[in-house]
């Protein structure tokens, strides 16, 4: 009905405006099409975000005000003001509702305040109600019109009803008008009081609400005490959640400038509030069930007794139907449990079960929430899993989000004794309709193979997959025989017959590609046309579009060249030259690489390209174990389903109550060292992202994303083109060679060819006392931990050259200069004339790291330091070296 | 805590939004959305209930064609506001009888009113509807569910989900009947999905049994009802009762459940909360008979040309039928047409080949237990077909709804309510219904 009224508002919003009859028409046709396009328009106006009055659109034909419903309605209202007739009240929910109608779908009916508060004198809780919503939207953009209800709210405040008592409280709190404040303090009060436990809990929320608006008015009326008090007493159970909702965000909020909130905070975990909690957990809701958990779970009892008494107590909250409750009762388990290795796998075993249930049951969303903790689970100990492999496997109508994860847990899961089942499962997927998760598949067997012992059968599966005729199929498949070789080389005399059938026109994907090439060149005694193969290859240099594929075949050529020279001098020419005249600065760089090398000497150019090769035994895990640590202490949160630490996606002022106990921390530590050194400052919204733009990249679990990678400020490699200048001996060591040519598509590359960057830069010896070790690494999550945690030991600004401002044009040019005096850059940003740096530095004969933020004004000449050290006592020394290595940039 | 709720139709209207903390930035509803609808068309597949935009977790849920949204900052535990977002859902559903978009919009003020009682200042108060029976005042204005228009693109919207059968009941919980009083009753469903992957051979790789026991209470001053199960119910290998007993994996237990005497005679008792709610849910693995069997092959017949057959068996007794089954086959890629040929006498079959996707469809309106049903289809190539026909096609798989019928054996003995008086004697429904989840037969 509500909605038919507001296309009648339309209607003769538009009658108004008789100059236009031709559009009157059409609009009367079409009508529903009309409002809902309205309905859009207006979108970013709705209820809730009421447009400030003054801001309003002009009235176009097109777009109808509704001004003369709008004077229509406060015409109406007048008249029902005062009236006491019966059946007013009726006719006052009809104008009400049509008042919040068109609040809804945008129009501004702020004019009709006055009308509304007159008409709030009722007793009607109906009436009330919407009067209540109308002043919330409009209290905060009209705070003169607010004060108008402050009266008739007081008033409410102190009804006899306790439902208007709280309702009128709540809106009271809503208003957001800071000026207002003071009239808030006295119906909170009493509010907290009140004998009725809804208005007690929406008091406490209130009190919440005080202190967003205004922290020094909650604080100064003495608010969070009267909550602990209620937090410890109160007969109802949702006010006392309601309580320790707020204690914590308040104390939270505060704890950063004092130290007794801080305290207060502490005091949330003790023994007393958290048993007070634990004992009565059945009588709260299952939400407040789920806060009280979580405050548990950071709860750190004295003794074994104390645990398992807890445990025993919610151990039939795993049973509980709403999976919240019971990801919140595991985390509680497992991280009680934490230092009890035989009974943390015994929790293992128990919550198996209730989690699967979980998984099944309920929504396909709520079911992937479960499914991803199960996933970390799994991760973390996939042998414990191992029996129940069967639930891991895809049902067709999953989401691919699903199928992802139990593709992912099927990996992990496999072992000597279900191999062979979940294998046979994983290539029923490979020819599935759904092609990303078919290549996933694939990717997982060949995940399987890597890992297991025994791949004989696995082998030839996955050169059946090559005999499939799928494009995809066929792609994935020669990434895997290629990494499967590097590390069984046994295989190659199977794995070369199969891979030699395929003919190189078919595979256009470029991993595919440059996984067909590296086996071309690798294997190319045994592959009888490989030198034919690749010498077709290079003809058609120009039609091959990724750069990936040509490194790949100047590289291929040449290990081809080495093994069978006639036969291949010709391509190896060609490819050269190809290679020196390509815009792509990698290719090039590489072809002048590799034709220097061959000038030089070619028993070094062959030890350099095609040196004896180890089998790899163990790739590269995507994940750091400190990142996978940090995410299993953040259990039940949104880290596990991004499979991100939440410093990785949060600010640190959202981080909240669940950071809590690291902060508690750092506080305490900071507090024993005397407190005289700067606190820990947080990295700046702009710095984060970007050191979150290099971490994700460095996260990113697809290694072969390589265009992306060039970008990334984490420039490793030292390719400047000085490199070919110096002494060719020093290129002699295989690792240093090969890791120089390829910068651009390192983790490819460095992937394919089992080497291990990031590798040697061109180390000049650093000036005494203080030595810095040229092959530092850090990655960016540690970085960005240190950062936040170490304080600012050094502050400084320098000038630079002017010769160094002019060779300043991108950042890529500064950090390739500090590199040299290892001085190492992880992330950088900007354009002329603002430049920003994040350097790192390690001592040479000590773990001791040094951060540094460096923003430089190409202006101004000037640039900006910030040093935070491990060891601060050498923190002056570092900032000596580092203005001299900034000094001399832009020199000969 | 939640910074903003809001429901957005499947063309991206806001239907309702609230923000709560005051805090949300302006369009992060048309954010939402978009990234929503070109995760698909960016070849993503689904997007996630969960995904970060600049520091903004957006979580959704699908219900009923509409997306349930909320929004934080916070490192929230995701379970908890996925299943907040079921329950606004459940509650809203629990007022106005019938959720989707029309009965949404004639009842925004309710909804709001719902809204500012379940969440306040981004902290979860109550959903109880029981509890909020008593903060919430406005009628709902009740829809006819009869006259409800098809689904039409809403349904399109929910497949692929697992969304739980709708119980026929479509009453709100607090409005009158239009005769006057309310009429006492409760409703029992025992609702299972099941899953069964079949191999090449008809043999039964996995198979498993979801199960809810989904209660629906109206009735009036909250008595306490007695729900008997069967006897020999076992759960957890660990306490075994004897043979051809129903063995469950696992299962929980809403929390108005006493389970005093669950150990020793299979009987729950509770005092059910208004409103929609799962009394149990539960998982079995333990073997059961399949409703269905299904043989599918497909052969070569000549140069461009392979014929499929599609067999299916009900087996289940003849006084029960199955509803709505579809029957879906993708074809090999190059597949350009398709002629179908049905078994003489066939009613209510429908055949379509979706050329989009190369899939064939099967639809029988109706399936009379123990009956069997054949489809041939002939396939005609635009291109000549390499590898092995079989990995070009398949596998089949199989969606129906059979009520009264329950694959786990599992049974609701007796539903006792605690009597007020002799006269007071209200309508008690159990019912049963099997759902297929994910019903695969390889070829």
């Amino acid at each position: 009905m509500i909605w038919l009224d507001a296309l009648e508002v339309d209607q003769r919003g538009v009658k108004g405006n008789q100059i236009w009859p031709l559009q009157l028409l059409i609009r009367r046709k079409c009508i529903p099409q009309i409002s809902l396009s309205l309905h859009k328009q207006r979108r970013d106006l709705t209820v809730m975000a009421p447009p400030p009055p003054h801001s309003h659109r002009s009235p176009s034909p097109s777009q109808p005000s509704g001004k003369s419903e709008v004077s229509d309605l406060k015409s109406q209202l007048r008249q029902l003001a005062g009236s006491r007739a019966p059946g007013a009240d009726d006719s006052k929910r009809d104008l009400f509702k049509k008042v919040i109608s068109n609040m809804t779908i945008g129009i501004d009916v702020s004019s009709l305040f006055g009308e509304m508060v007159m008409c709030s004198a009722t007793s009607d809780i109906v009436l009330k109600k919407m009067c209540y919503l109308y002043v919330g939207n409009y209290a905060k953009v009209n705070p003169d019109l607010a004060l108008l209800t402050i009266n008739f709210l007081q008033r409410d405040c102190k009804d006899e009803d306790p439902m208007i008592r709280g309702l009128a409280l709540r809106s009271l709190c809503s208003l957001r008008v800071a000026n207002l404040v003071e009239y808030l303090v006295g119906p909170l009060g009493s509010g907290l009081k009140d004998n009725n436990s809804y208005v007690r809990m929406v008091a406490v929320i209130g009190v919440l609400k005080l202190y967003h608006i205004s922290a020094s008015t909650c604080i100064d009326a003495d608010f969070p005490a009267t909550l602990k008090h209620l937090l410890l007493n109160d007969p109802d159970t949702q006010v006392v959640a309601n309580c320790l909702s707020a204690l914590q965000e308040i104390w939270t909020l505060e704890s950063s400038t004092s130290e007794e909130a801080a305290r207060e905070r502490e005091t949330l975990l003790s023994k007393p509030i958290v048993y007070y909690l634990l004992n009565r957990i059945k009588e709260f809701s299952e939400w407040a069930q789920c806060l009280v958990l979580e405050l548990v779970s950071k709860y750190i009892p004295a003794d074994n007794s104390e645990i398992f008494d807890i445990m025993n107590l919610l151990e039939d909250r795993l049973q509980h139907a709403n999976g919240a409750v019971v990801l919140a009762t595991i985390k509680v388990f497992l991280q009680l449990t934490l230092s009890m290795a035989d009974v943390h796998q015994q929790v293992y075993e128990r919550i198996k079960a209730p989690l699967l249930t979980q998984v099944s049951s309920g929504s396909p969303e709520q079911s992937y929430a479960v499914l991803s903790h199960l996933h970390l689970l799994v991760m973390r100990a996939p042998y414990i899993f191992s029996s129940d492999y069967k639930h891991f496997y895809c049902q067709y109508n999953e989401p691919s989000y699903v199928k992802k994860l139990k593709l992912e847990m099927l990996t992990a899961v496999a072992n000597e004794s279900n191999t062979y089942e979940i294998v046979t499962e994983l290539c029923e997927y490979a020819a599935n309709v759904d092609i990303p998760i078919a290549r996933e598949s694939i990717r997982a067997v060949g995940k399987i193979a890597l890992q297991q012992y025994d791949v004989n059968a696995i082998v030839d599966r996955l050169l059946q997959f090559l005999e499939m005729e799928k494009d995809y199929v066929t792609s994935e498949a020669l990434v895997l025989v290629k990494d499967l070789l590097r590390k069984y080389p046994q295989w190659s005399q199977d794995c070369i017959a199969v891979v030699g059938n395929i003919s190189s026109k078919n595979v256009q994907e470029p991993k595919a590609k440059a996984a067909l090439i590296w086996m071309l060149g690798e294997y190319s005694q045994d592959m009888h046309d490989a030198p034919y193969v690749l010498e077709s290859l290079v003809e058609n240099w120009d039609e091959e579009h990724s750069a990936e594929v040509r490194l790949h075949l100047l590289t291929a050529v040449m290990k081809c060249f080495f093994k069978r020279p006639p036969e291949t001098q010709k391509a190896l020419g060609a490819a050269l030259a190809a290679g020196l005249a390509d815009f792509h600065q990698d290719v090039h760089d590489r072809a002048l690489f590799y034709y220097r090398l061959l000038q030089y000497n070619v028993s070094v150019a062959e030890s350099v390209v095609n040196p004896p090769k180890q089998a790899v035994s163990v790739f590269a895990d995507t994940q750091s174990s400190e990142i996978k640590d940090r995410i299993f202490d953040e259990f039940n949160s949104l880290s596990v389903v991004y499979q991100k630490p939440s410093y990785m996606f949060t600010d640190k002022e959202h981080r909240g109550t669940f950071e809590f106990a690291d902060e508690l921390g750092n506080l305490s530590v900071s507090a024993e060292s005397g407190d005289s050194v700067v606190p820990a400052q947080r990295v700046e919204a702009n710095d984060k992202d970007l050191l979150l733009g290099t971490s994700e990249k460095e996260e990113g679990r697809d290694p072969g994303s390589n265009g992306s990678i060039y970008n990334a400020p984490s420039y490793n490699g030292s390719a400047a083109p000085s490199t070919t200048s110096q002494p060719l001996a020093d290129l002699a060591f295989p690792s240093t060679g090969i890791s120089v040519q390829a910068p651009s598509s390192s983790l490819a590359i460095d992937d394919l060819l089992g080497l291990d960057f990031p590798s040697a830069a061109a180390a000049m010896p650093s000036p005494p006392p203080l030595n810095l070790n040229p092959k530092a690494v850090l990655d960016p999550g540690t970085f960005q931990q240190k950062w936040r945690q170490l304080p600012i030991s050094l502050s400084e600004e320098y000038s630079l050259s002017p010769q160094g401002i002019a060779t300043l044009t991108t950042p890529h040019t500064l950090l390739r200069h500090m590199q040299s005096h290892s001085i190492h850059c992880i992330a950088s940003g900007g354009q002329s004339p603002n430049f920003k740096f994040f350097f790192f530095a390690q001592k040479a004969e000590a773990p001791s790291m040094y951060l540094v933020e460096c923003i430089i004004n190409t202006s101004s000449a000037k640039s900006q330091i910030k040093i935070k050290a491990d060891d601060q006592s050498s923190s002056q020394a570092f900032s000596t070296l580092f203005q001299s290595a900034l000094s001399k940039f832009g020199l000969p | 805590m939640i910074l903003q709720f809001f429901v957005l139709s499947q063309r991206g209207d806001n239907i309702v939004y609230r923000d709560y903390r005051g805090e949300a930035q302006k369009g992060s509803a048309e954010t939402f959305f978009r990234k929503v609808k070109f995760w698909k068309e960016d070849a993503e597949g689904d997007a996630p209930p969960v995904f970060n935009i600049d520091g903004v977790n957006y979580f959704h849920v699908k219900v009923a064609g509409l997306l349930f949204v909320a929004t934080t900052r916070v490192n929230v535990s995701p379970s908890l506001v996925l299943e907040l977002l079921q329950r606004i859902a459940r509650v809203i559903k629990d007022y106005l009888g019938v959720l989707n978009e029309d009965s949404f919009r004639k009842n925004f003020v309710l909804v709001y009113e719902l809204l500012d009682e379940v969440i306040d200042f981004g902290y979860v108060q109550t959903t109880s509807t029981e509890v909020l029976k008593s903060y919430v005042f406005n009628e709902p204005i009740v829809i006819d569910a009869a006259r409800m228009p098809p689904l039409g693109a809403a349904s399109i919207f929910m497949q692929g989900t697992k969304r739980m059968p709708g119980t026929a009941i479509t009453k709100s919980v607090v409005a009158n009947e239009p005769g006057g009083r309310k009429r006492d009753e409760i409703f029992v469903d025992v609702i299972e999905k099941i899953s069964v992957t079949f191999n090449s051979s008809g043999f039964i790789l996995t198979s498993e049994i979801d199960g809810t026991i989904q209660m629906k209470s109206y009735l009036s001053g909250n008595p306490e009802i007695r729900l008997a199960l069967n006897e020999d119910l076992s759960i957890g290998t660990s306490d075994y009762r004897g043979s051809g007993a129903v063995i469950l994996d696992d299962c929980n237990f809403h929390e108005s459940v006493h389970l005093d005497s669950f150990d020793v005679d299979r009987t729950l008792s509770l005092v059910p909360p208004d409103g929609e709610f799962p009394v149990m849910n539960y998982r079995m693995t333990q073997p059961f008979k399949p409703p269905f069997r299904i043989n599918a092959l497909i052969e070569d017949t000549g140069s461009l040309k392979a014929e499929v057959t599609i067999k299916v068996r009900a087996e289940f007794n003849s006084s029960v039928n199955a509803n709505t089954v579809l029957v879906q086959m993708p074809l090999p890629a190059f597949t350009a047409r398709v002629n179908f040929e049905l078994e003489p006498g066939a009613v209510g079959h429908t055949t379509d080949f979706k050329e989009a996707n190369k899939i064939l469809e099967w639809g029988l309106k109706k399936v009379v237990g123990g009956s069997e049903h054949t489809l041939r289809a002939k396939l005609t190539f635009s291109q000549e077909l390499h590898g092995n026909i079989m990995k070009e096609a398949g596998p089949v798989s199989m969606t129906f709804t059979i009520p009264m019928y329950n694959a786990s054996r599992l049974q609701v003995k007796y539903l006792q309510i605690a009597k007020k008086s002799k006269a007071h004697n209200p309508y008690r429904w159990v019912r049963y219904v099997t759902q297929a989840n994910s019903y695969v037969a390889r070829l």
